[in-house]
């Protein structure tokens, strides 16, 4: 971000007050902090307004594409390491439809990847875009095939680098803002014009090496496209994870414009497509485009991409409730644990080990560990008496007792207080569960 | 606008750690196995020296109460002999070393004596010319006892014993000082303790050199985050010099097994024996991409993805 004098420089300097601020320099001031826009500002020149948006711009444009609730935005991230800050877009994946397998297989292609969406530690995991792929199949299949996606809801993806045939198929989907792929050496300047022209987002790639991308960025510039993916060349592993990370540091290091852009990788079918795919999503990636994605591979694939994208700074919680383990009845063990998922899944984890069903209660601990949470006051007798009350733990068990995690021993008495429930104290670490379980059955 | 790559150098470097001894350093193994040994990040092959593949450590579990019943449909009848696992990883599955667990110490459960579990690891080294790792049972006093004896049948062999940790080391230390092994010293995610484990053990009198270091590898869907950064931080560090660091990273992917989402049945999440195989693949690259020097897995389906990979990484096509 420049600072106000380096602003400051390049306004009118007429103190017009029409901003509503008395001087330019007040102006200058707000837009560094960010508080303003300059649009505000009627007489700045183009030529000062085109080098205040690229210097005040972030390191790697955001980039949208789709509309409505479904709609994804790539890029706009600021670290190589996510434990700096965060990741902030997930890597858009995205299934390919190719009209070389006729108009019938594309649109179960498309449903495939609107039904490819799964319930994850309380979010929605899903398959975000459909790509659809003109090869050798017919023009009218290929938009016939377009027309079916638009009239769905995920963002769409325009593989085809016939320039003309591309234009039917934007028109054909307008109002999803599609992605086209992809401007080449080959066709470069129809397919800038097309984008220009409906203001769509383009992918340039289809090069050798990042020289060459580097050039095409440059003519995408010139002509007057802003919203740019890059397809670096991935020939190998070792060549994916070299061109993605080189094009990450030269945008976000460097602040090397031509390659401060979201890239895309687009990958076939077979087992290294799938590691590939793997290894985008940890090492840069901004969108993943897949020949086939069988949900035995794509459902941990979303597992990682949740992870990897996950604020190191915010714990993934677990929505507080009582939760069955196995099939527990009436007479079945009760105990509880936190809300941090990690916690969560270890002790249910172990609970399923013993393979004796119980009920698992988790109290809202705001994310904390066990030990971390009772420390700080987070998990005291009144907030899992009152957890054991909010989701009626007596009347789902009739034991009246409850397990508590061994550190946390101390609460036992007010606990039994507080709920009249016999508490049991669990083992220290939740590995102890399957022997204290069997014990119990 | 002319295009430079942006290339990174650092000072320090991942110290090489040798695994396993031949007969030429008084040991019977195949090999000895270097890990470690690079100036740069994982797989950075235009900027730093590759360094060795990560090792791909397969493991062994001499108790099935440790492996889930669907892998021991999938894996075959060969698991219930740790002898004969060993050498269908050595044989048959191209594992570069083994991990043997002698989970059966565990006094709470099996409670094997410790001259039974010494007659084990004699067997392996036997049916196995595989470098080894062999970790106890966790319980401090009942380890003491069996790493002892572990320590006298496979002297020369220079094992990798563990797991040391922070308030139960200085036995395994002593077991390991003894015949010449290296240990594995355990920290849980945090990479200060990492580095006191590394402090107290070479204060204790252990030499760098045979120090391998365990961050803990939190399985792919539970925690998988904290480990591949945990594991960033950590190489990072040891590349920027600090050579309390510079130990090669040992991360035991296997935990995949243990998340319930890579084993039940569940249609809508595809293939189960398929999504179990991806689960602790998945799990194994994102260690060895964070820079672990070596990555212990279990499936031999997963292993063979893995080093295929790792080959596509480290240059091939």
């Amino acid at each position: 971000m420049p600072t106000a004098m380096e602003i400051y420089k390049l306004l009118p300097k007429t103190n017009c007050g029409e901003c509503k601020f008395p001087t330019c320099l007040a102006f200058a001031m707000q837009l560094a902090n960010q508080k303003v826009s300059l649009e505000a500002c009627p007489s700045v020149s183009d030529e000062a307004k085109a080098q205040l948006e690229e210097s005040g711009a972030p390191p790697i444009r955001s980039v949208t594409i789709g509309s409505g609730e479904l709609a994804v935005k790539m890029g706009d991230e600021t670290q190589l390491f996510r434990h700096d800050k965060t990741f902030y877009n997930p890597t858009v994946l995205g299934l390919i439809a190719d009209d070389s397998a006729g108009l019938e297989a594309m649109r179960t292609r498309v449903d495939d990847a609107h039904s490819a969406a799964f319930e994850r530690v309380g979010q929605i995991l899903r398959v975000d875009s459909v790509a659809l792929r003109h090869s050798s199949g017919s023009e009218e299949d290929y938009l016939e095939a377009v027309k079916a996606a638009a009239g769905k809801e995920l963002p769409i993806v325009l593989m085809c680098e016939d320039a003309a045939l591309a234009a039917k198929a934007a028109d054909a989907c307008a109002d999803k803002k599609p992605l086209l792929y992809r401007a080449t050496g080959a066709n470069f300047d129809a397919m800038a014009e097309l984008a220009k022209g409906r203001s769509l987002p383009l992918v340039v790639g289809g090069v050798a090496g990042l020289d060459e991308l580097v050039e095409l960025s440059e003519r995408a510039k010139k002509a007057g496209l802003s919203d740019v993916l890059l397809e670096p060349p991935i020939d190998s592993s070792g060549k994916m994870l070299e061109n993605m990370t080189v094009i990450r540091r030269a945008a976000i290091k460097s602040k090397f414009r031509p390659l401060g852009f979201p890239t895309i990788a687009v990958l076939g079918s077979s087992t290294a497509d799938k590691m590939n795919a793997s290894l985008g999503v940890m090492k840069y990636a901004s969108a993943i485009m897949m020949e086939e994605m069988p949900r035995d591979f794509v459902y941990p694939l979303l597992a990682l991409r949740q992870n990897i994208y996950t604020d190191p700074q915010v714990p993934i919680q677990v929505k507080p409730g009582l939760y069955p383990v196995g099939e527990p009845t009436e007479s079945s063990p009760v105990m509880f644990t936190t809300n941090f998922s990690l916690t969560y899944f270890t002790v249910r984890a172990d609970i399923e080990k013993s393979k004796v069903p119980a009920w698992l209660l988790v109290v809202d601990t705001e994310g904390q560990s066990v030990m971390t949470a009772f420390a700080a006051g987070k998990m005291t007798p009144e907030s899992v008496a009152k957890a054991v009350d909010d989701f009626k733990v007596k009347e789902k068990s009739n034991r009246n007792e409850i397990i508590i995690p061994g550190m946390v021993s101390r609460m036992s008495g007010k606990l039994n207080e507080l709920t009249d429930l016999k508490v049991t104290v669990g083992p220290r670490e939740s590995s102890g569960l399957p022997k204290m379980m069997k014990s119990l059955a | 606008m002319g295009f430079e790559v942006p290339k990174e150098k650092f000072g320090g470097r991942i110290k090489e750690v040798a695994i396993g001894a031949t007969k030429e350093y008084g040991g019977t193994r195949r090999a000895k196995l270097v890990a470690g040994g690079s100036n740069g990040l994982p797989f950075h092959l235009f900027e730093g020296e590759s360094g060795p593949m990560p090792l791909v450590a397969m493991d062994v579990v001499d108790t099935m109460r440790m492996v889930p019943e669907r892998l021991q449909e999938t894996m075959g009848p060969s698991l219930a002999d740790p002898a004969g696992w060993a050498k269908k990883c050595e044989a048959e599955w191209g594992a570069d070393m083994c991990v043997l667990k002698l989970a059966s110490a565990n006094p709470e459960e099996e409670d094997r004596p410790a001259e039974e579990l010494e007659a084990l690891v004699s067997k392996v080294l036997q049916t196995t010319a595989l470098p080894l790792a062999v970790y106890g049972c966790g319980f401090e006093e009942k380890d003491a006892k069996v790493m002892e004896k572990v320590s006298n049948v496979a002297k020369g062999e220079r094992l990798f014993l563990g797991l040391a940790e922070e308030k139960a080391y200085k036995s395994l230390a002593a077991a390991s000082m003894a015949n010449g092994h290296g240990i594995v010293a355990f920290s849980n995610l945090d990479i200060n303790l990492a580095k006191q484990m590394n402090i107290l053990l070479l204060d204790f009198g252990m030499k760098p050199e045979n120090i391998l270091m365990d961050p803990l590898m939190a399985p792919l869907g539970m925690g998988l985050e904290y480990s591949y950064s945990n594991i960033e931080r950590l190489r990072l560090g040891a590349l920027s010099g600090d050579p309390v660091l510079q130990m090669p990273m040992i991360c035991d992917c296997s935990c995949a097994w243990t998340v319930p989402e890579a084993l039940e049945e569940n249609p809508e999440h595809g293939d189960v024996k398929m999504r179990g195989i991806y689960w602790e693949t998945i799990t194994a690259l994102s260690a060895a991409v964070a820079g672990a020097g070596i990555v212990v897995m279990r499936h031999p389906e997963s292993v063979k993805m893995l080093r295929d990979t790792l080959k596509s990484l480290a240059g091939g096509e």
